[in-house]
């Protein structure tokens, strides 16, 4: 089994804590002047996202987590399971779980492209693309010629997210949105 | 792109040459002699937590300059500072380079008391030469009432088995097979000193005598105590100071206790440094030492977070 030492600690680096795989998000050196070193360290749970603090002593070390992330197109849900394809020209597929889609199901799409996070070999995290482009499916109907008043309304997209929108969008178009912010971009373009 | 740029900008190293002049006035005010002996040595140190860089032709950098300069007190030299760099392996870190500028001065005659009150006088010089206004206040705590202040139990008295609960809960760490002077050095590093005040100088004194290295030792409440303080300031441990030993016998005694430490951690065991011990042999007079780090210090004066941005080049540039 490998592990890392805390001499090889370093933001980024993908452990196992308590059994759940964890990414390094910040490693601070502390050492008093006469006495032993130690790792202030922060880390991310990747199945929980929550951040974890621990402490090493200089010279203990961690397990390694086998992660990884690859890109993988999402292809369709069975109610239980989110189904993806590998973009290797593998087409290997691997169902996702309602924990690991976490709140990027807002955001799924077919044939559309997602960074997979794999726990030995089990799919833990889903992050979309930062843009994607949705259809509105709900909307009020759009003001006529309001462009400039930068009022907004609530609008419900093909995968049921609702974002905002301003108030000359119509149901039916094609926007972007960003994922990161749930905020409208503009229109797409056709 | 190749990082050619200092890591500190030019501003703040014109306040760092202002702040070695202050430093060399204030000395040279009180008459301590300055001394510049070799960072270059054929003899290591030996404490357990420390660690020399080594050159290619045997030799060691220099963590600190005490070992030569004791050597100097022993040959009738008188009080004397250093103000120089000094190399430390495997130190890195917000305030942590591995070459660094260390202050060290002895004062003949002198206590741990009167050294921290000397202190004091360089810490607030310094600090009004930066345009400092008001005097810097002090405070004395004892490495006990350190602990306390910050809900910790006592650390004298305290049961191993106790401590490693504590600093598990503390520090989220796994301590089942720390040392007692492991957990004292986690909760003093990341528990205690945090909680200390900001603005003021403060002194720890009276530290447990596992951590006592080249102090002498006393007892109290049945406790043995070192001689040794600490300076902290903006959250920072500035200095480490004596009241030094002066006996060849238990210095031999604890150069040879950090040697078993060091073997039983599977770390390399440097020689004894034979010469400190013949100085010694020879007399070494009483006399009280500190060593201070000129970086640390300036961050503190000029509210720097990183060691980095006080460098002209941090390690990673050298």
């Amino acid at each position: 089994m490998a592990t890392y030492s805390t001499s090889e600690f370093k933001s980024g680096l993908k452990v196992l804590l308590e059994g759940d795989p964890c990414a390094i998000v910040e490693n601070e050196f502390v050492k008093p002047g006469k006495g032993q070193a130690f790792s202030r360290v922060r880390l991310r749970n990747l199945k929980t996202g929550r951040v974890w603090e621990r402490t090493f002593k200089s010279g203990e070390s961690i397990e390694a987590a086998d992660v990884l992330d690859i890109d993988m197109e999402y292809l369709y849900s069975d109610g239980e399971f989110w189904h993806f394809m590998k973009t290797d020209g593998s087409f290997e597929q691997l169902p996702a779980d309602v924990s690991a889609v976490g709140d990027t199901k807002d955001w799924l799409k077919e044939q559309e492209q997602y960074v997979v996070c794999l726990f030995n070999g089990t799919p833990i995290s889903v992050s979309p693309p930062n843009h994607i482009e949705l259809e509105i499916v709900e909307t009020d109907p759009g003001l006529k010629g309001d462009t400039a008043t930068g009022g907004s309304k609530p609008a419900t997209l093909a995968t049921g997210a609702v974002v905002k929108v301003p108030l000359f969008i119509n149901q039916g178009e094609i926007i972007r949105v960003d994922t990161r912010t749930r905020e409208y971009i503009s229109r797409a373009k056709q | 792109m190749t990082e050619w740029t200092p890591t500190a900008d030019i501003e703040t190293l014109r306040r760092r040459a202002m702040l070695m002049t202050a430093i060399r006035q204030f000395f040279a005010d009180r008459q301590v002699l300055e001394v510049d002996t070799p960072v270059l040595s054929s003899v290591g140190v030996t404490d357990v937590h420390v660690h020399n860089l080594r050159t290619l032709d045997g030799g060691f950098l220099l963590t600190s300059p005490e070992y030569p300069m004791k050597r100097l007190l022993a040959a009738g030299l008188g009080d004397c500072y250093q103000l120089g760099h000094v190399f430390r392996a495997d130190e890195s870190g917000a305030r942590h380079n591995r070459e660094f500028t260390l202050l060290e001065w002895y004062r003949l005659g002198w206590d741990h008391h009167q050294l921290m009150q000397e202190v004091t006088a360089l810490c607030d010089w310094v600090h009004r030469a930066a345009g400092g206004s008001s005097a810097l206040a002090s405070t004395f705590l004892s490495y006990q009432a350190a602990f306390e202040g910050a809900g910790l139990p006592d650390p004298h008295r305290v049961s191993l088995r106790e401590l490693r609960q504590v600093a598990a809960l503390q520090l989220s760490a796994d301590t089942a097979k720390w040392d007692r002077d492991a957990c004292l050095d986690a909760l003093m590093a990341l528990v205690v000193e945090p909680g200390l005040p900001l603005e003021r100088l403060t002194f720890v004194t009276d530290y447990p005598v596992s951590q006592a290295a080249l102090a002498r030792t006393h007892t109290r409440g049945g406790v043995e105590l070192g001689y040794r303080f600490e300076l902290y300031w903006q959250g920072m441990e500035l200095a480490n100071g004596y009241w030094e030993l002066t006996d060849p016998k238990e210095q031999r005694r604890r150069f040879e206790q950090d040697a078993q430490r060091r073997v039983s951690q599977g770390l390399a065991v440097p020689e004894v440094d034979e010469r400190l011990l013949a100085a010694m042999q020879a007399g070494m007079p009483e006399c009280a030492g500190v060593a201070l780090g000129v970086d640390r210090l300036l961050m503190a004066v000029l509210g720097k977070s990183h060691i980095r941005e006080v460098l002209p080049f941090d390690a990673d540039r050298a």
